[in-house]
């Protein structure tokens, strides 16, 4: 079994809130985050996939095939947009970046043909980032 | 779903390897430059990473300004800008960064509510780091 992890990067606004909780919960549990005018952050995305090397090809995976799986399904959706508003599992879920992990691997499973899914990482900032392995 | 969140910290501290179990001679021919009695200091990087359920309600698996207030009181304000060696977390014990690791990974095991404590990683410098799990296999 070999791992192969790919790179993407993607710059992105948010905010967190929670309607069901009140003005005060809101700014006590998110804080700053919870500015409606949003902020954003400069993300970067690792792609880990598993899978045995083809003995023909000498891969894992095709490099071009990830790379275009992944700029389709994930970056053209979530570059440069303000995710509470143009991402549709963000107009309920709050758009943390455990639930970015969550999302692009959900994004990603079911269109990854070759190779399989072995971790989901999110970097929201160099200090900060979020791993997912499709555990329930 | 059960995520894993990793917190990056930094501290500066200095240290020297030596073993009260050996003789002076073992001592610097296994510590070499780090036995240096004067001592010498690294800028440590320490990983956090927390692992649980990501609720519902908030999307996080805990709130980082918990994560950050707990490591800053008892382990940046702890060891930062410290001597490790006259600290009494390293009295009989020498403080190489192995050590070090279980041992920031132990105050968190022990006292961090918020979140089951997954994994502590520190890199000593650039080139050498260290990881420990409660003795569990680590995920890369």
């Amino acid at each position: 079994m070999v791992f192969l992890t790919r790179k993407a990067e993607f710059s992105a606004s948010h905010y967190y809130h929670n309607p069901e909780f009140t003005p005060e919960e809101n700014q006590r549990i998110f804080g700053k985050c919870n500015n409606p005018n949003g902020h954003g952050h400069n993300y970067t995305l690792e792609v880990t996939v598993k899978g045995q090397v083809d003995p023909r090809s000498g891969f894992v995976v095709d490099l071009k095939e990830l790379k275009e799986t992944m700029n389709r399904e994930v970056i053209d959706a979530l570059d440069h947009r303000f995710l509470n508003k143009e991402v549709p599992e963000f107009a309920e879920a709050i758009p943390t970046t455990e639930n970015l992990a969550i999302s692009i691997w959900e994004r990603l499973k079911p269109k990854l043909k070759l190779a399989e899914l072995h971790r989901i990482r999110v970097y929201e900032t160099p200090d900060l980032f979020v791993d997912y392995y499709g555990e329930a | 779903m059960k995520a894993y969140l990793t917190r990056r910290y930094w501290f500066s501290a200095s240290h020297r390897l030596h073993s009260e179990q050996m003789s002076d001679t073992e001592n610097k021919l296994v510590y070499g430059k780090c036995n240096n009695p004067h001592g010498h200091g690294h800028n440590y990087a320490v990983e956090v990473t927390v692992a649980g359920h990501v609720d519902s309600r908030t999307g996080m698996i805990c709130n980082l300004v918990d994560l950050d207030d707990f490591v800053e009181r008892n382990i940046l304000q702890r060891f930062g800008h410290e001597n490790l060696n006259t600290l009494p977390e390293f009295k009989g014990v020498v403080p190489t960064t192995e050590n070090l690791c279980v041992k920031i990974y132990e105050i968190l095991q022990q006292d961090f509510q918020h979140a089951d404590v997954e994994k502590v990683r520190i890199e000593e410098t650039m080139l050498n780091s260290f990881a420990y799990a409660g003795g569990r296999e680590t995920r890369e």
